[in-house]
């Protein structure tokens, strides 16, 4: 949809931010899966996020999706309270998301797993009366040959490996056509090619639409070249350049250091 | 939920095969009342019985494509059908209880003989307009969408699936049983409705009267195929797969999941309810045991049986187990309850696809 | 001091005959006259307050009572007579029946009564101040206070004291009116009220002070009703509890939805009615059969659990619609073969002498003792369970299992073997619900229908897994259920209740005690 990276009204001040967290705490009976946590995305900013396992990376795209609801803080979305939408709200704003396991539809074909997330209207009777135009075919089309399953539209999902999973998921993402990407280990069973390749289609789509890539994979957040935030025991620990936090002291002893 | 389901719209010469052999089965169908009015010595004759019993089964179908569309493509297992097939057989027998009129036992000119009985003075309020056959068909699907909204409503909001939608829908029809054998809620009580004289200017338990029902049912069956048809081989329909298998991801995409559930549940329902209206002429009778939970679960074993998540197997199923039913509670009545528990436990052991399953040599 | 006390004590003890038997013996001549004398005699005699005129007076009533020639009375004792002055053997030859009219019948029937107030046997001396108070007159006052004086026995003494005050209502004495009022008033029942009511009409003057009675009965009374209103609901709560304790190990634990724990339930009642046919050839084994019953029905409906899980249920892990449509089968199945087994009528489980009869807690509040001991049932099964779970080694390996089957299987536990005993342990649970609901419940093959749908409500509403939960899930449908029966019928409590559930779950779509954070997810 919009191309530009900032809405006209914003001309005045800087940049507003797209998302906005700050002060975000998810308590589970007594756990905190997410403590005082702040982060702020820009319009067409591209975000690696890293950190030890239980750091609440999933938790915190839980608490952006709707997901999980936090127990304290504000999370905002241009200017929309996130903490009161439900999933499907939020993902019509423009949130899409990729999940840690690929997770879509399994009886259906590519390129119906496609169709379902090519950005339509969504209500049943919309659905019902639904047609596939050329317009639409050529976009599921384009992006299966982006994501390089061209060759598998008819087949049902569920006979995919888990690599070319990755990839349709990534596609659904595409075809959401949303104006913030959270991307949860995309590259988790690729191939280093597939990891290259990957890497340069989130650079290419920030910049249009923000993007927050939550990954393991260093030398993937290296090839990025983003800023990047190192969560641990949910809470922000560091943030800057992946030079920056692979020197930070605090980030050696939690995370990189072990 | 597994994965083996087949793929709901079955492509290219498979679809053409399935359509060629519904549409023989329609016609066979639709000449059974018509070999009925042979004479009986005639080799093609049919008797009163096949024709009456066919009946009955095409509103069972109805009943188990109704079913099918909301737990075989959305994932919905109602065990609470069996009230939307019985709301909508009360309304119809209101309207033919009203037609009764003065020809009752106590002969009274609007009162029926149970509210005669237990000394009504006036219709209650529910019963007034169902003088009407229009209106008492529109209440057959209202009454059942309504509860069905109702229901859906509140159990898909707060996210309640799987077994848990199946114990709250089974604990409304076992409610709905409970407030019917009910004397005072104006509906006949234990007894429910009976004594039927007319339908539509037509005396019942005529040969006319039974095949004017038996073709309305076929009609409606027929419509029910093709709509049910319409909306599975739709985006809607993947829709519904997709939330069958993974509602949360649903979600995720944007999909008021809440809004499609609804939407299926409120229609399946009306379907059964339209079911339950043709059904309640044909045998003459309507009672609170319609309602009983074991109603409910026998449908969904129908579909089971056929192969839930295909059209053609639910017709398949409540054909099939329903001939299986009235065969052998007439050579082995006790053994009956045993074959449809083994039906249960075969079914969704050795044939979680169904019969469908066994014919179709589709995908894994 | 004591020892004073105790000598007066003595001496009324042994004064008050004396000087009563002195009177008894100079009434009792007039029983020879005429009907007019033995009118007034009875009259006498029933007021005299001495037990030794009751016989006499019986005797008179039946009319046994015989005068001889010198006038003596003698009273039938045995196969012979007695002189009813002395007490000594006597001679009837020649003697003749003394006879009555109707009034001295109906003087008879006054002396009689307030004659039982000194009965040796306290429950004719308790019946005899009910039919006082009931039929109340200012002359019962001395007697009843008499009475009191003598009566050792407190609940009669408390009916005494009712009379009392029923008959001083009736009398002139407005201080000691005053007095019955505001003992009436403490009494708390419903004859009580319905006194004062009339007390009312007839002493305007009193009016206020009988209103604070009444409302203080009311007050007692709405307690009371209350409070067995409470005891049914956790009575049908304890019943649900113990249909529910099972699904809350099966369901709640295993997450294996089984339909055909209602036939379990059944099952387990079978098994009493088994133990208690077998126990009624074996005279010395008989009493014991219902707690024979006990392990019998856990052993047979645990093992036919463990047939289950193992023959089929396991082949559906993780496909639970499957596992609830193939459990139904089963429990058709298991219904049928049991309706052709025993036949479809009702079977009779006796229950044992302690079991029966109602238990009059104080304040008046009845309960019925077999009701009562299925809430005890019900708490020990539960404590069981829960020790079952949290101390034993079983219940260790059981956790560790639904926590995580992978880890467990690599620590060497036998994650079949603990699927099967789990089941079979809630499967047991069921029978032992069987054995209670055999109690108060017809033992026919759909025993386990009408219970099955509530027992799931229970666990829903309390929360899956979690034993809190059960427990009070099952009190809470009890309870609501027995306060909405009087204002809505059973059924429609059992709607309400229905719906309630429905709308509950609205607010909390897990239950009453729901599982949070990650474990909740998996």
């Amino acid at each position: 949809m919009s191309d530009e990276i900032s809405p006209p009204l914003d001309r005045t001040k800087p940049a507003a931010p797209v998302l906005y967290l700050d002060g975000v705490s998810v308590v589970f009976d007594g756990f905190r899966a997410l403590n005082n946590l702040s982060l702020v995305v820009d319009p067409g900013e591209l975000r690696a996020i890293i950190g030890p396992n239980g750091a609440g990376k999933t938790t915190m795209m839980d608490v952006i999706t709707g997901k999980t609801r936090p127990t304290a803080g504000v999370v905002r979305f241009r200017d929309h309270d996130l903490t009161r939408l439900d999933e499907a709200s939020i993902a019509n704003l423009g949130i899409g998301r990729k999940f840690q396991k690929p997770t879509m539809f399994d009886a259906l074909t590519v390129f119906e797993n496609l169709e379902l997330a090519l950005k339509a209207p969504r209500g049943p009777l919309a659905c019902l009366r639904w047609a596939l135009t050329g317009e639409a075919r050529r976009r599921i089309e384009s992006v299966m040959e982006e994501v390089g399953l061209a060759a598998r539209a008819q087949d049902r999902a569920a006979i995919l490996s888990h690599g070319q999973r990755q990839w349709l998921e990534i596609g659904m993402l595409l075809m959401q056509d949303p104006e913030l990407l959270l991307v949860d280990e995309p590259v988790a069973g690729m191939t280093d090619q597939e990891t290259e390749h990957t890497a340069a289609l989130l650079v290419r789509i920030a910049g249009k639409r923000s993007v927050v890539v939550v990954e393991h994979d260093l030398e993937f957040v290296r090839a990025l070249g983003s800023k990047v935030t190192v969560l641990c025991e949910g809470s922000m620990l560091s943030e800057g350049s992946i030079d920056h936090v692979q020197n930070d002291p605090r980030v050696i002893e939690v995370y990189l250091g072990r | 939920m597994s994965a083996t389901l087949a793929s709901p719209a079955p492509a290219g010469t498979g679809r053409l095969t399935i359509r060629l052999v519904l549409l023989g089965a329609v016609l066979l169908l639709a000449l059974l009342p018509a070999l009925n009015r042979l004479p009986a010595d005639s080799a093609l004759h049919v008797s009163d019985f096949i024709v009456s019993i066919t009946g009955k089964w095409i509103t069972y179908a109805i009943l188990a494509l109704a079913i099918d569309l909301a737990w075989g493509y959305a994932g919905i297992l109602s065990l609470g059908h069996g009230a939307f097939f019985a709301l909508g057989g009360y309304a119809i027998g209101m309207h033919l209880m009203r037609l009764i009129g003065p020809r009752g036992v106590y002969g009274h000119p609007t009162l029926p003989d149970f509210m005669v009985f237990l000394g009504y003075k006036d219709l209650p309020w529910y019963w007034l307009g169902f003088e009407h056959f229009p209106y008492a068909i529109l209440m057959a699907m209202a009454v059942p969408g309504a509860l069905a909204a109702v229901v859906g409503y509140l159990a898909f909001r707060s996210r309640i699936t799987g077994v848990y939608l199946s114990i709250i829908t089974q604990a409304m029809t076992y409610a709905l049983m409970l407030a019917f054998f009910r004397n005072d809620m104006g509906f006949g009580g234990n007894n429910g409705f009976t004594d039927f004289k007319e339908l539509l200017g037509m005396p019942l338990n005529t040969a006319n009267a039974r095949a004017a029902l038996f073709y309305a049912s076929l009609a409606l069956l027929v419509a029910s195929v093709l709509i049910c048809a319409r909306i599975t081989r739709s985006k809607l329909g993947r829709v519904l797969v997709a939330i069958r298998d993974a509602e949360s991801r649903v979600r995720f995409l944007g999909y008021d999941v809440t809004r499609h559930k609804l939407f299926v549940f409120v229609l399946s329902a009306m379907l059964a309810g339209l079911a339950g209206a043709l059904y309640v002429p044909q045998v003459g009778i309507i009672n609170p045991g319609e309602f009983s939970p074991g109603n409910s679960i026998e449908a969904v074993i129908w579909v089971a049986v056929g192969g839930r998540g295909t059209l053609v197997g639910a017709l398949l199923g409540a054909f099939s187990v329903n001939a299986l039913k009235t065969w052998l509670t007439t050579v082995a009545p006790d053994l009956w309850l045993f074959a449809l528990g083994g039906l249960f436990v075969a079914v969704t052991l050795f044939l979680p696809r169904g019969l469908v399953g066994l014919f179709s040599k589709t995908t894994t | 001091m004591t020892r004073f006390i105790l000598r007066i004590a003595v001496f009324l003890l042994l004064a008050l005959p004396a000087r009563a038997q002195d009177a008894f013996t100079g009434a009792l001549p007039g029983l020879a006259g005429g009907f007019g004398e033995i009118a007034a005699s009875v009259e006498r005699l029933g007021s005299l307050g001495d037990p030794r005129a009751l016989p006499v007076l019986r005797a008179l009533q039946d009319g046994t009572l015989r005068k001889a020639a010198d006038g003596r009375l003698l009273v039938p004792q045995g196969t012979g007579f007695v002189d009813a002055a002395t007490g000594q053997p006597a001679d009837a030859a020649g003697a003749e029946a003394v006879r009555l009219n109707n009034r001295v019948r109906q003087a008879l029937r006054g002396a009689l009564g307030r004659l039982q107030l000194v009965s040796p046997d306290a429950a004719e001396r308790g019946a005899a101040a009910e039919a006082i108070f009931r039929s109340r007159g200012a002359d019962d006052v001395p007697l009843l206070q008499a009475a009191i004086r003598r009566e050792a026995v407190p609940e009669v003494r408390a009916k005494m004291e009712l009379a009392l005050a029923a008959a001083q209502l009736v009398a002139s004495d407005e201080s000691a009116k005053r007095e019955a009022v505001a003992r009436l008033g403490a009494a708390g029942t419903v004859e009580a009220r319905a006194l004062l009511l009339e007390a009312r009409a007839t002493n305007p003057g009193m009016a206020t002070a009988i209103d604070v009675s009444i409302a203080s009965i009311d007050r007692t009374l709405s307690f009371r009703r209350a409070a067995e209103t409470l005891f049914q609901g956790l009575s049908l709560g304890s019943v649900l509890l113990l249909a529910a304790l099972g699904l809350a190990v099966t369901f709640g634990v295993m997450g294996v939805i089984n339909m055909a724990h209602g036939e379990f339930v059944m099952l387990g009642a079978y098994a009493t009615y088994m133990v208690q046919e077998f126990c009624r050839g074996v005279p010395w084994l008989a009493p014991w059969s219902l707690l024979l019953s006990v392990p019998a029905a856990f052993l047979v409906t645990a093992a036919c659990g463990a047939a289950l899980e193992r023959g089929l249920i396991r082949h559906l892990y993780g496909r639970p619609l499957e596992t609830l449509l193939m459990t139904f089968g089963v429990g058709m199945i298991l219904q049928q073969a049991v309706r052709l087994a025993f036949g479809a009528q009702n079977r009779e489980v006796i229950s044992p002498a302690w079991m029966q009869g109602t238990l009059t807690l104080p304040g008046g509040i009845a309960v019925t003792q077999n009701r009562l001991w299925i809430i005890v049932f019900g708490l020990i099964v539960l404590a069981l369970v829960f020790a079952a779970i949290r101390l034993t080694r079983f219940g260790l390996e059981m956790r560790a299992v639904v926590q995580n089957r992978r880890i467990a299987a690599t620590m060497g536990i036998r994650t079949g073997r603990v699927d099967a005993m789990t089941f079979a342990f809630g499967s047991g649970l069921a029978g032992l619900a069987g054995v209670a609901l055999s109690q108060i419940d017809n033992v026919s093959p759909n025993l386990g229908t009408g219970y099955i749908i509530d027992s799931f409500m229970v666990v829903v509403f309390g929360g899956v897994g979690s034993l809190a939960g059960t427990l009070v899930g099952a009190m809470t449908l009890g309870v609501v259920n027995k306060v909405l029966e009087p204002w809505a019928g059973a059924v429609l409590a059992k709607v309400f209740v229905l719906v309630a559930i429905m709308l509950f779950i609205q607010r909390r779509p897990k239950g009453l005690f729901a599982l949070k954070g990650r474990a909740a997810e998996s």
